[in-house]
């Protein structure tokens, strides 16, 4: 399966992936009451909130790792529980915040792990599983580290041979939680220009859990912000991030300005709020 | 490198997978694993003549060539009985114990994430050792009860296990932790049962805690050998799915593997392995722990492998036994230690050795 | 702190119960103003206190061994016995009972000592600890020479005469039975030099646990951190099982239970780990000796039957946090 082509993120496109009145909840905790949510197609869409505000509840359920105890996933018209998983996971892809590299595996290995999905009994090593990997681990820059082991790499390094596995599942949908945390500052732009060129390039739709507001200001075409399992504001950057919503979500004082190279929406922390 | 449309046959981007080659007819394309394939081969032909080999020796010394003759079905008198009566037994019953416990081992360890996964994770073990203590001790039954005992409490204990560790469905390292509890519950009454019970009767359900061999028939055999050819290649097609678990659980929902299902029938065929093993020859327990390692380390797999660690379990065992059966130390030499001893000195010597991955 | 209460607490339910109770008010008199004309005072004096604090020693030992080789191995199945330690005394005391006839506890603890050494010295070198820390060898390397090493013991066992398996069969299920003075002295001065090392590395185990990539940026050596660790765990555990015997459920779960009290910051996870599991094999010895008299049941199987079906409960309930 070839990776979508060019396409601009159209405005009026169905979004493919939304939830219905979900009510989400875990280890006997509900974390979110009828929530709704649409994904916007064919757009960066950043997810934010402050410390288990349930946005990674949210995503979970998104990716069907999670069963909603009331209401539905919907991806691409049909219940997201109707699908054969395998479905699913063509569809959508996720990089979850926690993973287990296997003992001694090599980066080639692992990334090649992401054409499970494609794959069928008697179709165990196609050509585009050979394209997909090739183009994934050179998109996120591992390919010099193809041949070492997982466990001999730096944790930035280890974080993009994961991603590279992600990509290699060459979904249309793209969902990652937290993907730049253990990085540092150079890498975690790498990975969100990348996630950007994903975007714009190949036309995927993205969702990311992010912790830096600036980030999400820069990269996001649309925001969705959450606390306490209820999304509270969702739109544009520059719609979203206003000094009356960080105050009252993230308990911060802070002054905003338009960032001196993207035009983007720059928060500039005062200080924090103690009432929360 | 440019990566323009693929073109049939142009294979302009190739990927190096670690130790395999890929062959491919029209639609359909196969990943064989080559050095995997030829060690497992090897061990695999080891086997056979250390099998052999076993079945030459002992009070009544044959050639090899009269025992494959015999095998053959050209065979006769005293040398025909003696073979096909006690020896081939004894020796099918070692394989073929060997192998369920290389295999469950293998998917125990996948499944706990840990190089010290086994069937006692999910108190398999300690469970059937209960049950076998306590006909010996306590009910003072026959070989037969004990082995049933055995088997039955040892298959309780896991379902129990499981069962606990079930809420909400999710299992994992909760599995871990309730086995670790219920496996330590239930050593402690091994232990009063041992410390109490009648001397004689402790030392006989000590004997038979450390396996054996000895006196085996076919009845013996066909139970874990008729598991063995059945539930293996079960668990092989289960074992690319439990790789893929390996990498965690989100990981693998989302790459489409139905993890919970999954699990659970990869478990539940581990653990029948375990149950076959355990009644055909006792507790054997370090073969499980051992094989699925030993057989990475060979074969460079970081896949589950199931035929591979099979056959080093097999391997295993039948060295084992020849070893107890061949030195001439006149101690009695229980399977279940022999395997501790040769798999623990050959798993230590692979350590000292500079490992290169 | 209350934990500190309960085991002050549970100590003197141990100086007080057992074959004969005796009243508080001679326990303390026992202590303070002693009759050694009074028989009550003697049993106190010689059996009951020393063997309680070898208890409260014991308990001190395995939790903080348990809780630096989990922290060491970031495994959560690893329990102080991987390093070797509990194998190698019991192979030493089987062959000194079989082979010399030993049977006074004070020589099991000498022998356990020396099985304990070996053993663990062994596994330090086999699982590579001098020229890289690779975790997953040293539990294997541990793991494989525990399994040979129980193998010998059985087969020196299953070879020997009766009473020595009668002998080994007492000693190999845990009990601080007769342990009086004799024991009680080596063994507190060397768990008090482990529980010291181990006070040292407290720091060092929280960066450890994060892997050593980041331990090394925070400025801390893996290789001095493993080396000390495996010392203190070695010590501590060695000087355990060398007094009582494997007492196995302890040193597994107690650090898991500090866990879940304390978060994963070490600083308090060890001190927890420590007094929990001192509380609870006082309290599991006191609690043999009044279960079954005039006999008793051996404090390492009170341990688990007691703490086993707790330990599931806590699991059940989510309170035991992944580590």
């Amino acid at each position: 399966m070839t990776p979508p082509g060019h396409s601009e993120p159209s405005a009026d496109v169905e979004p493919r992936l939304r939830a219905d009145t979900v009510t989400l909840a875990y280890d006997g905790r509900t974390v979110s009451t009828d929530l709704s949510v649409s994904i916007p197609s064919g757009r960066f869409t950043v997810i934010l909130g402050p410390n288990a505000c349930g946005k990674t509840t949210l995503l979970r359920a998104l990716a069907r790792l999670l069963n909603p105890h009331g209401g539905q996933v919907v991806l691409d018209g049909k219940d997201i529980r109707r699908y054969p998983t395998k479905e699913v996971a063509r569809r959508l892809g996720l990089l979850p915040q926690s993973s287990f590299a296997p003992f001694g595996i090599s980066v080639a290995d692992l990334v090649a792990r992401g054409r499970f999905p494609h794959q069928r009994a008697l179709q165990q090593w196609s050509q585009a599983d050979d394209v997909a990997v090739t183009h994934a681990m050179q998109v996120t820059n591992v390919t010099e580290l193809a041949e070492r082991s997982v466990d001999e790499l730096s944790g930035g390094q280890r974080q993009r041979v994961w991603l590279a596995m992600v990509l290699a599942q060459e979904t249309p949908l793209l969902l990652l939680d937290e993907p730049t945390t253990f990085l540092d500052i150079a890498h975690q732009l790498e990975v969100l220009e990348l996630c950007r060129r994903l975007n714009r390039h190949d036309g995927r739709t993205l969702v990311l859990v992010l912790h830096d507001l600036n980030q999400a200001a820069r990269y996001a075409d649309h925001i969705i912000v959450m606390r306490d399992g209820a999304i509270v504001a969702e739109g544009a950057p520059h719609a979203v991030l206003t000094p009356t919503m960080l105050a009252e979500v993230f308990g911060l004082q802070a002054h905003i300005m338009a960032d001196p190279i993207t035009g983007t929406p720059l928060v500039i922390p005062i200080g924090s709020l103690s009432s929360r | 490198m440019s990566l323009d449309a693929v073109g049939s046959g142009d294979v302009r981007a190739r990927t190096t997978l670690r130790g395999a080659r890929v062959m491919r007819l029209g639609p359909v394309s196969l990943l064989v694993r080559t050095r995997a394939l030829l060690t497992t081969l090897v061990l695999l032909g080891l086997v056979a003549v250390l099998a052999a080999y076993a079945l030459s020796v002992g009070t009544f010394r044959l050639h090899v060539a009269e025992v494959v003759q015999i095998l053959l079905g050209n065979g006769g008198g005293v040398g025909e009985r003696i073979v096909m009566n006690i020896r081939l037994p004894r020796v099918l019953t070692g394989v073929f114990a060997g192998a369920a416990l290389g295999a469950s081992g293998a998917v125990f360890q996948s499944v706990s994430r840990n190089a010290l996964g086994s069937p006692d994770v999910i108190g398999f073990t300690t469970g059937a050792a209960t049950g076998a203590i306590a006909q010996i001790v306590i009910f003072g039954g026959s070989a037969v009860a004990v082995a049933l005992s055995a088997v039955v409490t040892g298959l309780f204990t896991a379902a129990v296990v499981y069962l606990l560790a079930s809420k909400g469905g999710r299992t994992g390292y909760r599995l871990i932790l309730i086995g670790i509890g219920v496996g330590s519950i239930l050593g402690a009454l091994n232990g009063l049962m041992l410390v109490r019970g009648d001397l004689d009767d402790a030392i006989s359900a000590n004997l038979w805690l450390a396996g054996s061999l000895n006196a085996r028939t076919w009845v013996h055999v066909w139970p874990v050998l008729v598991g063995v050819v059945v539930l293996v290649p079960l668990v092989a097609v289960l074992s690319r799915r439990l790789s893929m678990i390996e990498m965690g659980d989100d990981v693998a929902r989302q790459l489409g593997v139905r993890v919970e299902r999954t699990r659970l029938s990869a478990v539940f065929l581990a653990v029948l392995l375990a149950a076959l093993a355990t009644a055909a020859a006792g507790p054997i327990a370090f073969v499980a722990l051992a094989a699925p390692q030993l057989y990475g380390r060979l074969a460079r797999m970081s896949d589950l492998a199931v035929f591979g660690s099979a056959s080093m379990g097999a391997l295993l065992l039948i060295v084992a036994d020849l070893t107890s059966q061949l030195l001439p130390l006149g101690l009695t030499l229980p399977i279940g230690r022999m395997t501790g001893i040769i798999g623990g000195i050959y798993l230590i010597w692979l350590l000292t050795r500079p490992r290169s991955v | 702190m209350s934990l500190a209460v309960l085991l002050v607490g549970v100590v003197l339910v141990s100086f007080v119960v057992g074959e004969k109770n005796v009243a508080l008010s001679d326990t303390l008199a026992a202590v303070v103003a002693f009759d050694p004309g009074n028989n009550d005072h003697l049993l106190v004096r010689h059996l009951r206190v020393p063997r309680t604090l070898l208890a409260v020693i014991v308990g001190c030992a395995l939790g903080v061994a348990g809780a630096v080789m989990q922290a060491l191995t970031r495994n959560p199945l690893a329990d102080p016995g991987i390093l070797g330690v509990n194998a190698g005394a019991a192979a030493a005391i089987a062959a000194a009972i079989a082979f010399l006839g030993t049977t006074d506890v004070v020589d099991y603890m000498w022998f356990g000592l020396l099985g304990a050494a070996v053993a663990g010295g062994a596994v330090y070198l086999l699982g590579g600890l001098r020229r890289g820390t690779d975790p997953v060898r040293v539990v294997l390397a541990g793991a494989a020479l525990t399994v040979v090493l129980q193998a010998l013991t059985q087969v020196v066992l299953i070879n020997s005469e009766e009473a020595v398996f009668d002998q080994f069969r007492h000693w190999t299920v845990g009990s601080l039975q007769g342990r009086g003075f004799a024991v009680l002295g080596p063994v507190a001065a060397l768990v008090g030099f482990g529980l010291l090392l181990a006070a040292t590395l407290v720091r060092a185990l929280d960066a450890a646990v994060l892997g050593s990539d980041i331990s090394r940026a925070l400025g801390v050596d893996p290789l001095r951190v493993w080396g000390l660790s495996a010392l203190a765990v070695i010590v501590l555990a060695g000087g355990a099982t060398a007094a009582a015997g494997p007492i196995g459920f302890v040193g597994l779960t107690a650090p898991h239970l500090a866990r879940s009290l304390t978060g994963p910051d070490h600083r308090w996870v060890i001190p927890y780990s420590m007094l929990l599991s001192a509380v609870l094999v006082v309290g599991s010895d006191a609690i043999g000796r009044v279960v079954a008299r005039p006999g008793e049941v051996g404090v390492g199987i009170v341990v688990a039957l007691i703490g086993g079906p707790f330990f599931v409960y806590l699991v059940r309930r989510g309170k035991l946090v992944q580590l």
